[in-house]
C-alpha cells in the first residue's frame, strides 16, 4: 500500500522539501522517526515479518501442528508449474477464475464511479443524499451482501427471478451457470464498492480549480473536450491509485464467490485465494498455499507496475 | 507453578501461545510431569478412564461443539443436568459455527486454550487424530466397558484410527426419504405408501410429471445433493475408496449409475435444471416438489411447518441393495497442552454420564449409536428418527483415514458438474477420481509420519 500512495501524493507535496525540513523548526533530528515508530512496528510486526515467515513456510512442507516440517527447496514452487501435480489445475483454475473476474470488473469499476462523481460534482438539490446512496452499499461487510444477493439471485426462489417474471422474462440461472455467475458476481461487486471509488474522485475533482474550466470554456471547449482535457489530467495521480488499488482488490476477490456461487459451477469461479485459503486453512498445506501467494503476489506486482509505467506523467 | 520463562519453554509452540497471551501456561507446561497427555505424544492416558467418578477438587471443564440449530439448547439442558448431579464438576458448554469450530479447535489446542471435552463428525476424528489435536481414549472404553457389543458397529469401528480409538459415539444422522402427502394426494398417489424400490419410484414420479409437478428436485450441492449420490452409489454395491483409501473406486460403474440416476433427474423432467443449494428442500415445503431425500435434522425444521402434511421412511432402494449416508456426532477428548489429572478424570466422567444419556439426545433429531435406547422403547415412540434409525445397520462411512475431507472434495465437485450438466457423469466422476488418488498419495506421505 505504501507504494501506492507514493506516486499519488507524490505530485501534490510542496516542492523544496529540504528547507522545509529543518527551516525554522527546532526539533531533534530523532522526532521525525519517533513519529514513524509506531507505524514502523506495526508494519514490522503484521506485514514484513508474517511475509519473510511465509517466504519460509513455503520452503517447507507446513503443517504447524505436525512434528516434522521437512526442508523442500523449491519443490512447492516447482509443482505449480509441473501439470502432473496435486496442486497445478487447482492453482492455476483459481488463477483463471481470478483473471476473469479482475478483466470483467476493473473496466465498470473504474469509469461507472467516475461518471457519477461527475454527476455528483454538479450543484443540484439533494447532492448529499445521493451522494450517501450511492456510498451506502459500501459500508456493509462482504457476508451481508452476500447472503443477500445469494437470496436474491437464487434461481428457483430469488426475489430477482420474480421481478423478471412479473415481466414474462423467463426465469435466469444467476448462480448457477457459469456466464451469469460471472454477470451477477460482477454487479454484486459494481453495486457493493461503486461508492468508494466515487467517493475518491469526488475528492479528486474537488482539486481541480474553476478557473481551468472557465478558461477552457472561453476557449469554446465542449463538454466533452472540458471532460477530457480538463477533468481527465487533473484526476491522473487519483485515477493511478484508484486503478491499482481496484487491480488488487479485484485480484483479491473471495467473498462474493465464496458465497454467492461457492466457487461454482464447478470450480469456474473458485478464484485464486479461495484455493490458496482451502489449501492452507482447510487442508493444512501451508507451505504449498505460501508458495501460491507468492506467484500471485508476483503477478500483481508486475500488473501494479505496469499500470504505474503506463499512466506515468509524460512530459 | 510460578516459575518464569525458562528458555526451554521458548518453543515455537510456546511462542504461539505466548503470543495469544497465555504465558502462564507456558510457564505451567515447562513444569508439567507426568504427562498423560502432553501434545505429539499421543500415549493414552492411564486411570480409571472415568468410571469411578470424580471426587477430587472442584474443576471447571469446557465443552465445545457446533450444535447452533435446535440441537443446540438440548445439548445444554443435558449439561445442567449433568453440573447439577456432580457438584464438583462444572461443564461450560460453548456453541459455535462447525466451520469455525473445526478452524479454531486446533489453534485453541496449541495454545493451550482447548477445551477439555469436544464433539467432532465421524470423518474429521482421524484428520484430528493424526494432527494430535485430540487425544487416544481407549481407556474410557475399557474403563466404561464400552464395547462393540453396546454400539451400532458402524459408528463405533468409526472411531478407531491406527488402532486406537479417538472416539466414542453419540449418535448417527442418516440420510431419510421425505415425502409430501399433499402433493402426492393431489396427484393421485396413495401419501401412505411412498414407493420404496426403482419401478415404483419412476412410476410414482410420471405420475407426479402428467399432473405437472417435478417430483424429486435434484440439487447439485453437497447438501444433500453429494449425500443423495453416495447413498445411490453404495444402493448400487459400490464403494467412494477401497477400505484403506489407498484408492478412489467412485468412477466404477456403481458410481456411474448413481449419478446417472441422479442427472436423469434433470433430463427426464422430474426437477428443474441449476437449482441453488437448498432449493430441493424449499420447494418441498413450499408443496412444489413431492420427494427429498435430506438428513435426519430435517425431521425439526418439517414440524414447525404445522400446516405442511408429510412423511418419512427410509431410503427408497433403487440401486438394488439397501444402503444409506450417514453422518455421526462423536465425542473426543481435546489434547491438554497442559496435564492435569483431575481434569482429564473429571472430562471422563463427563463423556461417560452423557453417553447414557442419549435417549434426551434423539430428540434433537437424532439416532442414537448406543444400542440400549436406539432399542428401547422411549426411543420407537420417537416415531419419525426410529423410521429412520431403522437403517443403522445399512449406513456407511468414510474411511478412517487423515485427510479424507480433501479427496472428497473431488467426489462434490464431480457431482456439481454432472448436475448442472457441464460434463457428463462418467467423466466428471473419473476426472474427479483422478484428482482424488493424487490427494490421497500426498496425505499419505503427509500423514504417515
Amino acid at each position: 500500500m505504501a507504494a501506492v500512495i507514493m506516486p499519488a501524493s507524490a505530485g501534490t507535496s510542496p516542492k523544496g522539501g529540504k528547507d522545509l525540513r529543518y527551516g525554522g523548526v527546532h526539533g531533534s533530528r530523532v522526532a521525525p522517526y519517533l513519529f514513524l515508530l509506531p507505524y514502523l512496528v506495526l508494519f514490522l510486526g503484521f506485514v514484513i515479518l508474517p511475509a519473510l515467515f511465509g517466504l519460509w513456510m513455503s520452503l517447507h512442507n507446513w503443517d504447524f501442528l505436525l512434528p516434522g516440517k521437512p526442508f523442500v527447496g523449491l519443490d512447492n514452487y516447482t509443482a505449480l508449474f509441473d501439470s502432473q501435480s496435486v496442486q497445478f489445475e487447482p492453482f492455476w483454475h483459481g488463477m483463471r477464475a481470478t483473471a476473469i473476474f479482475t478483466v470483467a470488473s476493473v473496466p465498470f469499476l473504474i469509469s461507472i464511479p467516475l461518471l457519477l462523481a461527475v454527476l455528483l460534482n454538479r450543484k443540484f438539490p439533494g447532492r448529499t443524499f445521493f451522494r450517501a446512496v450511492f456510498f451506502a452499499p459500501y459500508v456493509l461487510g462482504v457476508a451481508v451482501i452476500g447472503l443477500m444477493w445469494r437470496y436474491l439471485l437464487d434461481p428457483s426462489f430469488g426475489a430477482v427471478n420474480g421481478l423478471l417474471g412479473v415481466f414474462g422474462i423467463p426465469p435466469v440461472n444467476w448462480i448457477t451457470e457459469e456466464s451469469w455467475a460471472w454477470v451477477s458476481l460482477v454487479l454484486v461487486t459494481i453495486w457493493w464498492t461503486i461508492g468508494f471509488n466515487a467517493i475518491i474522485y469526488l475528492a479528486g475533482l474537488g482539486d481541480i480549480s474553476a478557473e481551468q474550466y472557465e478558461a477552457a470554456e472561453l476557449d469554446g471547449a465542449s463538454m466533452w473536450q472540458q471532460f477530457r482535457y480538463v477533468t481527465v489530467p487533473g484526476l491522473r495521480p487519483v485515477m493511478v491509485f484508484v486503478i491499482t488499488t481496484t487491480i488488487l482488490a479485484s485480484a483479491n476477490m473471495f467473498g462474493q464467490s465464496y458465497l454467492i456461487t461457492q466457487g461454482g459451477p464447478g470450480d469456474k469461479t473458485r478464484t485464486a485465494i479461495m484455493e490458496i485459503t482451502e489449501r492452507g486453512l482447510s487442508q493444512y498445506r501451508m507451505g504449498e498455499a505460501s508458495a501460491m501467494s507468492y506467484v500471485l503476489a508476483l503477478f500483481l506486482a508486475v500488473i501494479a507496475l505496469a499500470n504505474f509505467y503506463l499512466t506515468r506523467e509524460r512530459p | 507453578m510460578t516459575t518464569p520463562f525458562t528458555p526451554s519453554s521458548v518453543t515455537r509452540r510456546g511462542f504461539l501461545a505466548t503470543s495469544v497471551g497465555a504465558a502462564a501456561t507456558v510457564g505451567l507446561a515447562a513444569c508439567g510431569s507426568g504427562s498423560s497427555s502432553v501434545p505429539g505424544s499421543n500415549s493414552a492416558p492411564t486411570g480409571s478412564g472415568g468410571a469411578e467418578g470424580y471426587d477430587g477438587p472442584a474443576v471447571a471443564l469446557s465443552f465445545w461443539n457446533g450444535f447452533t440449530g435446535g440441537d443446540g439448547p438440548i445439548m445444554k439442558s443435558l449439561v445442567t443436568k449433568f453440573n447439577g448431579e456432580h457438584p464438583n464438576i462444572k461443564v461450560t458448554m460453548n456453541t459455535q459455527q462447525w466451520a469455525d469450530y473445526y478452524a479454531k479447535l486446533p489453534s485453541a489446542v496449541t495454545a493451550g486454550k482447548g477445551p477439555e471435552i469436544a464433539i467432532m463428525h465421524v470423518d474429521s476424528v482421524a484428520t484430528n487424530a493424526a494432527r494430535r489435536v485430540i487425544q487416544p481414549l481407549d481407556d474410557v472404553a475399557t474403563a466404561l466397558k464400552l464395547s462393540e457389543a453396546d454400539f451400532a458397529p458402524v459408528p463405533w469401528q468409526a472411531g478407531i484410527y491406527n488402532e486406537k480409538r479417538y472416539s466414542i459415539p453419540l449418535d448417527v444422522h442418516p440420510l431419510g426419504f421425505y415425502y409430501n402427502k399433499s402433493v402426492m394426494e393431489k396427484a393421485g398417489l396413495d401419501p401412505e405408501k411412498p414407493p420404496m424400490d426403482a419401478d415404483a419410484y419412476g412410476t410414482a414420479l410420471d405420475t407426479l410429471k402428467s399432473k405437472g409437478v417435478q417430483g424429486h428436485w435434484a440439487t447439485p450441492f453437497p447438501f444433500t445433493g453429494s449425500l443423495t449420490v453416495q447413498a445411490l452409489l453404495w444402493q448400487f454395491g459400490g464403494d467412494l475408496f477401497t477400505p484403506d483409501a489407498s484408492a478412489v473406486l467412485w468412477a466404477d460403474e456403481p458410481g456411474v449409475k448413481a449419478l446417472t440416476w441422479f442427472t436423469d433427474l434433470v433430463k427426464n423432467g422430474h426437477s428443474p435444471g441449476k437449482i441453488a443449494q437448498d432449493a430441493d428442500a424449499i420447494a418441498f415445503q413450499n408443496g412444489k416438489t413431492a420427494f427429498n431425500w435430506n438428513g435426519i435434522w430435517n425431521i425439526n425444521t418439517l414440524k414447525e411447518k404445522k400446516s405442511l402434511e408429510w412423511g418419512v421412511a427410509a431410503l427408497p432402494n433403487i440401486g438394488g441393495k439397501n444402503a444409506a449416508w450417514a453422518g455421526s456426532h462423536q465425542f473426543v477428548l481435546p489434547t491438554m497442552k497442559t496435564p492435569d489429572q483431575n481434569k482429564s478424570t473429571a472430562a471422563r466422567v463427563f463423556l461417560n454420564w452423557i453417553s447414557q444419556q442419549s435417549l434426551e439426545w434423539a430428540k434433537a433429531g437424532q439416532v442414537p449409536a448406543r444400542n440400549s435406547v436406539r432399542e428401547s422403547a422411549e426411543f420407537k415412540a420417537l416415531t419419525d428418527q426410529a423410521t429412520l434409525g431403522a437403517q443403522i445397520d445399512d449406513l456407511h462411512f468414510l474411511p478412517p483415514v487423515a485427510g479424507i475431507g480433501d479427496a472428497m472434495l473431488e467426489w462434490e465437485k464431480a457431482v456439481n458438474e454432472a448436475v448442472l450438466g457441464t460434463k457428463a457423469p462418467a467423466a466428471a466422476l473419473s476426472d474427479a477420481a483422478g484428482r482424488a488418488t493424487k490427494i490421497l498419495q500426498a496425505n499419505k506421505q503427509k500423514y504417515q509420519q
